[in-house]
């Protein structure tokens, strides 16, 4: 089938999906998603032409050419320089439609050249000189006690006024 | 992904979270959320479309300067060219059954050696 039926649900639920497809694999426990009433709200301080933006993304750095092992990836937040930007980023171990697309485009999901140009127009004063990863988690636990509260301290350190947080 | 943005926005940083698994996000609840109904893997813009990654980008900066209420989502008017991907994702069917269950046990079998080498620290849920 390739096109939409409007009988059903437009939009894919990848809550719906995901569930199917591990009970499928034989996991009987279904993943219980993050789930709030409602969100906090800070509004920007200051005009978006004198803010500094840092930008977070779920993709991985790539030490050398080759490939590394799934499981030899450190998951840690970590931030790295956004001059030069990474030729690539890793994004094979994290859950993406890889028959649909493919992220060879590093501005396609990690848009660190579009940020640049909009700091070169004047649109923003500035890209973070470091931009950040942060893992994708099973625990919601590591994520709220332990890395989100790391990216918290490294945007703090290198000042950043508003973030952009890209999920593959 | 989603966390994290609520974790900096509580701590006075204000944030946009760029996505295309909609139901994940808005469940979460984010103060601002820029939705595109593409497949998973480039919700910043279609490969090598730099027109499209720049409108997306500038979509982002609006809802940073504009939204005044929290789990503000916008959608940006871009289409991916075709829908099957809809259906393709994670499709569970008689065909694939076997092939799913097998991943399943290679991958239960790779945890489970993983957690012999070094077990999680207290609290913490393996993935």
């Amino acid at each position: 089938m390739d096109s939409v039926n409007p009988e059903q649900r437009i939009f894919v639920s990848y809550i719906d999906k995901s569930r199917e497809y591990y009970l499928a694999q034989g996991d009987g426990n279904p993943y219980r998603w993050a789930y709030h009433r409602d969100a906090p709200f800070t509004p920007l301080r200051k005009p978006l032409p004198e803010a500094r933006i840092g930008l977070v993304t779920t993709a991985s750095l790539l030490e050398g050419d080759a490939d590394p092992e799934i499981d030899s990836i450190p998951k840690v937040v970590y931030a790295a320089p956004v001059e030069p930007p990474p030729q690539r980023l890793y994004t094979e171990h994290r859950s993406w439609d890889k028959e649909a697309t493919h992220t060879n485009d590093l501005d396609s999901f990690a848009p660190i050249n579009r940020l640049q140009e909009a700091a070169a127009s004047g649109r923003i004063c500035s890209l973070s000189t470091r931009f950040y990863g942060l893992p994708t988690e099973y625990s919601q636990s590591k994520t709220n006690e332990i890395d989100a509260p790391e990216l918290l301290r490294l945007c703090r350190e290198d000042r950043v006024d508003a973030a952009i947080l890209v999920a593959l | 992904m989603s966390l994290a943005a609520r974790h900096l926005e509580e701590a006075g940083i204000p944030t946009v979270v760029v996505g295309s698994a909609r139901d994940i996000v808005e469940q979460c609840a984010v103060p601002r959320f820029l939705f595109t109904d593409f497949p998973l893997g480039n919700p910043c813009g279609a490969p090598y479309d730099v027109p499209m990654q720049t409108a997306m980008l500038e979509m982002a900066f609006d809802l940073l300067e504009n939204a005044r209420y929290p789990r503000t989502t916008v959608q940006t008017p871009f289409r991916w060219p075709t829908d099957g991907w809809r259906a393709n994702y994670m499709r569970v069917d008689e065909s694939k059954r076997g092939e799913l269950r097998a991943m399943g046990e290679a991958r239960r079998a790779r945890r489970a050696a993983a957690m012999r080498a070094a077990p999680p620290a207290a609290g913490s849920t393996p993935s």
